[in-house]
């Protein structure tokens, strides 16, 4: 018994010790994550107006997901690949489950748990990648028509479902994380030029299948000013707050345009606005700097994995990472349409900020297990 | 493992990288558009946004300054500010204007006039600054609108200042009143010292004072949320309130002047001689003010408009009577000072002058004339015959040129807008206004008071006090001092500058004032009768006059007695100064119909003369009436000579 506990003990000590010793994290990596965490609780703190509940909310968002990460990094990538297909089909089965009796404010993105209250929508972000880059694992690469048309399958079924929600935005990114995979993957050009046409024709019958208020908001991205007060008025408030800013900023918590709620969601979607506002071009350049090294730093983890799934599924959480960035950005600035994707890491609540920070465990994991560690 | 795994890895691998690479760069590209998106923003088009930003979340929100206060010589407040309520509307915030209008008027009546006035000031207004819509909102308004405000939005009450008038229409033809501004005034007005501003002086001396009681607007720096409201003030200006006006009425005498109308058309004005102080100034019938201030309503308007007593019209300051004899002693004056005639120098007053070589005669008040008269004597008793033929020696040039300089045809220059300036009959006048050549007997029925002749009860008080002084003019005016605020000093207005007496030999004024001594206290003036002059300290020198208000047809004389039909025919005056030796108070009243003046408007001016005594301190008030006693002998023995 005494020789049961010695021995429990002595393992503890040891799992502690190379914990602590030889973390499995990436320091470059981890350190970058730390620093934006950062200016996302100090950007929140001023687009909240001060409100240190919400603060508190969001750092244990952010507590949880770098336990979580941490976890994560410690399980091998190959355990990882073995439960893919669980992974993959029960967050599918509970985007079925949402279909069915989710509840949301207009939308049903929510399940509610009581314990817990969360979009299985975010889970795709994370198991689609690994879902494609599980199938293409074992198989001859480049992928031929037959392997691109079974992705295609398995990249539409819930990204369907998820824009049926609807959440136009989440599909898109699910859909890109998955199509990221096969793009890694080494897909020929000509396959991707051929692929894009037959998208361009696509376009306009999927324009027919599009929510009332979804064209709306591509109308109104095309043409902010005909609708100030309307749907326009996000867009067009968003940059001045942006223009307002300048090179150098108005300051933390000086941004009038969000602390006067001239500037809607300013605490989620259109919180780079306010970092924006208040941190001018040089903060803007900066964050971008910093989200360009995330992103670089995901794809040198991944040319250095160790199989194709580790690599394939590495290198697409780092572009899919920078596609939010970029869809937000673009949103914010009136580049690209309003869609409802938060700012990595800045953004405040959702589950956003949790599922990232497993998806930056699973990097940490390959990264753990690359090819010259062992 | 199946041989379908045996994969090209280091192959894979490789164009992986490559595919690792390319993505980065297509990565680093797309973050460079971002950045270069960000830069256009924040550099190139940052000025507009930075406008657009300040447009969004600052507000200017003028405050108007709270008009000044108007107080009576004695601090009595006849001008006030009052709070009261108000709907708002911010037009930006308003999609359907009409609709939104047609909703409100089922909650809180508008008048077809309330609406005409918003969309009228819409205009003047830009689109997030707010326009008053309805004033003076009534304590069931607020609550009826409270409980559904929520359907209005962009509409609000707010709390303004409203002007209020404690004495009705005691003060309406002195103070005037304030309202709306409209698009007349606004074409004039400096938009900066009036925004934020509803109300301005329309009338009294609310116009004429407009600049002094309006002040200086200030503003404040209002940073505003996405939904208009305040957030907190930014800078803040305090408006500077108008100055306070200090009037020389008196209050009391106004109030005892209206009283002694007892509501017959009319009006009296009493100046101090001394200074040209308007001491009451009185139109009767009056109207209520205050129905003006926020938007009088079209009944009411058409009620005054159309009553046949006329309350608009302001009589003191432009109604137009035919002096009668109360131009005598200034006849008698003339004569004297330009060597026409001496004050010894008596007429024969037979009941009819002819002019010579004519057979038109004038008559005399009395029927069978008062026999030979003196200067002293022909005012006394009001002896017509004396002054035709003054009249006629002088001619109409010299008599005009001599009047003139006692005010009369002109405007006696008082601190009020739109004085009447009556006419002073003259050939040259009669040649513009008609076209048509002077006649002698024109110049002889104008030697009464007659003819074409028009004063103003202003007027004709400001030549008697002018008469008073000694001949010095004083031109008469309301504002007696000001006050910035209700704790800076009180600053007395300088008198008008002196101007040399219209009078080179005192003795010619002594005459004439003996003469109007006699009118109330010697026992055959005009006024003695009705008591003017009884209990009264101090001497009292007067003159009736009782003007025509028709041409008279035929020659016969009309004895009848009956008041209601002389009447309709005559308007009665009286003129008066007091103390006869020193005057403090001149006196003018005029009642439109009235019998005689002595016996209709002299009672009228001597309850104004008792109002002032009762005003002035006891120790420049006669000890006894023993004194005045002896003066009024001393006076009687005077007016016997």
């Amino acid at each position: 018994m005494n020789a049961t506990i010695a021995s429990l003990r002595t393992r503890a000590l040891r799992f502690g010790q190379r914990l602590m010793h030889r973390p499995r994290i990436d320091l470059p990596l981890a350190i970058a994550l730390l620093i934006l965490a950062c200016v996302g609780l100090i950007t929140l703190y001023s687009a909240s107006d001060l409100d240190a509940g919400v603060i508190g909310g969001q750092a244990a968002r952010f507590l949880l997901g770098a336990i979580l990460m941490i976890v994560i990094s410690r399980i091998p990538p190959t355990l990882l690949r073995t439960w893919t297909p669980w992974f993959y089909a029960i967050s599918t089965l509970l985007l079925l489950v949402v279909a069915a009796l989710g509840e949301g404010r207009g939308a049903n993105r929510w399940l509610d748990l009581h314990v817990v209250r969360f979009q299985p929508s975010e889970f795709l972000k994370l198991s689609m990648p690994m879902m494609i880059a599980w199938y293409l694992h074992p198989r001859q690469l480049p992928p031929g028509w037959k392997d691109i048309f079974v992705v295609g399958v398995l990249v539409a079924i819930p990204s369907w479902l998820i824009a049926h929600q609807p959440d136009l935005g989440t599909a898109l990114l699910v859909a890109a994380s998955g199509i990221f995979v096969l793009f890694l993957s080494g897909i020929a050009w000509w396959r991707v030029g051929l692929m894009l046409g037959a998208l361009a024709g696509v376009a306009p019958v999927a324009w027919h299948f599009l929510h009332d208020y979804q064209r709306q908001r591509v109308l109104t991205f095309l043409h902010p000013e005909n609708d100030p007060l309307g749907n326009g008025w996000h867009i067009i408030q968003s940059m001045i707050a942006v223009g307002s800013g300048g090179v150098f900023g108005k300051g933390w918590h000086h941004g009038t345009q969000s602390r006067l709620e001239f500037l809607p969601e300013h605490t989620t979607d259109f919180i780079f606005a306010v970092y924006s506002e208040e941190f001018g071009l040089i903060g803007v350049l900066l964050l971008l700097a910093l989200y360009a090294f995330i992103v670089g730093r995901c794809l040198w983890i991944a040319a250095n994995a160790r199989d194709t799934y580790s690599r394939l599924l590495a290198g697409a959480i780092g572009m899919s990472f920078f596609v939010y960035v970029m869809v937000n950005g673009g949103m914010i600035t009136g580049l690209l349409p309003v869609v409802g994707v938060p700012l990595p890491m800045i953004s405040y609540g959702g589950t956003s900020a949790v599922t990232l920070l497993c998806g930056f465990g699973v990097l940490m994991s390959i990264h753990a297990h690359r090819k010259f560690v062992g | 493992m199946s041989p379908r795994t045996l994969k090209d890895t280091h192959g894979e691998v490789t164009r992986f990288g490559v595919r690792a690479l390319t993505g980065f760069a297509l990565i680093v590209l797309a973050l460079a558009v971002l950045g270069g998106r960000f830069w256009f923003l924040q550099v190139m088009r940052h000025d507009e946004f930075s406008t657009r930003s300040l447009a969004n979340s600052v507000h200017l929100r003028h405050l108007p300054p709270p008009r000044g206060l108007i107080y009576d010589r004695n601090g009595v407040l006849l001008a006030d500010n009052v709070p009261a309520f108000r709907l708002d509307v911010v037009p930006e915030k308003i999609k359907h204007m009409d609709t939104m209008l047609a909703r409100l008027s089922a909650v809180v009546p508008l008048s077809g006039d309330d609406i005409a006035r918003f969309k009228q000031s819409l205009k003047q207004h830009r689109p997030f600054e707010s326009v008053p819509l309805k004033f003076h909102l009534g304590e069931d308004e607020i609550d009826r609108f409270a409980v559904d405000a929520w359907k209005f939005p962009g509409v609000d009450v707010a709390p303004y200042l409203t002007r209020n008038y404690p004495f009705g229409p005691e003060f309406a033809h002195v103070i005037g009143y304030v309202a709306r501004i409209d698009d007349k005034d606004a074409a004039h007005l400096d938009a900066d010292r009036y925004a934020g501003t509803t109300h301005i002086g329309k009338t009294g001396i609310e116009k004429y004072y407009e600049d002094r009681l309006h002040g200086t607007p200030g503003y404040e720096l209002v940073e505003v949320n996405a939904d208009q409201r305040p957030q907190r003030v930014l800078e803040r200006v305090a408006p500077k309130p108008g100055q306070n006006l200090y009037l020389s009425i008196d209050a009391r005498i106004q109030k005892a002047a209206i009283d002694a109308f007892a509501g017959r058309p009319g009006a009296a004005v009493a100046i101090d001689p001394r200074n040209g102080e308007v001491l009451a100034m009185v139109t009767v019938p009056s109207f209520d003010p205050n129905l003006f201030v926020n938007g009088i309503s079209q009944a009411d308007y058409s009620t005054l408009l159309h009553d046949p007593d006329k309350p608009l019209l302001n009589r003191a300051l432009r109604g137009g009577y035919p002096p009668g004899s109360t131009v005598k002693p200034f006849m008698g004056l003339a004569g004297l000072e330009l060597g026409f005639r001496k004050p010894t120098d008596t007429v024969l007053s037979t009941g009819t002058f002819y002019i010579p070589g004519s057979s038109r005669g004038y008559r005399d008040d009395q029927r069978y004339g008062a026999g030979t008269v003196n200067l002293i004597q022909a005012i006394t008793q009001s002896v017509n015959t004396y002054f035709y033929s003054l009249a006629l020696s002088m001619g109409i040039d010299k008599m005009d040129a001599y009047l003139s300089k006692f005010g009369f045809g002109a405007e006696t220059g008082i601190d009020l807008p739109a004085e009447g300036n009556g006419v002073l009959p003259s050939p040259e006048w009669k040649r513009k206004t008609w076209n048509q050549p002077w006649y002698a007997g024109e110049t002889v029925i104008a030697g009464i008071g007659q003819g074409y002749w028009v004063v103003t009860p202003m007027q004709l008080a400001h030549a008697v006090a002018m008469l008073a002084d000694a001949g010095v003019p004083h031109t008469p005016h309301l504002l007696r001092a000001t006050r910035d605020g209700r704790d800076g000093p009180v600053v007395a207005m300088a008198d008008p500058p002196e101007a040399p007496s219209a009078i080179k030999n005192p003795a010619d004024f002594e005459a004439v004032r003996q003469g109007m001594i006699g009118v109330v206290n010697d026992p055959r003036g005009t006024a003695y009768v009705t008591g003017t002059g009884k209990g009264f300290p101090y001497v009292i020198a007067g003159k009736t006059g009782t003007a025509e208000r028709f041409s008279r047809k035929g020659d016969e004389y009309i004895t009848t007695k009956d008041k209601a039909f002389l009447a309709a025919r005559h308007r009665a005056w009286f003129i008066c100064f007091t103390p006869a030796e020193s005057p403090r108070i001149a006196v003018a009243v005029v009642l439109e119909a009235g019998a005689w003046g002595g016996t209709d408007a002299a009672p009228i001016a001597r309850k104004i003369l008792d109002a002032w005594l009762a005003e002035q301190p006891a120790s420049e008030r006669p000890a006894t009436l023993t004194a005045s006693a002896a003066s009024l002998d001393d006076a009687k023995a005077e007016a016997a000579q």
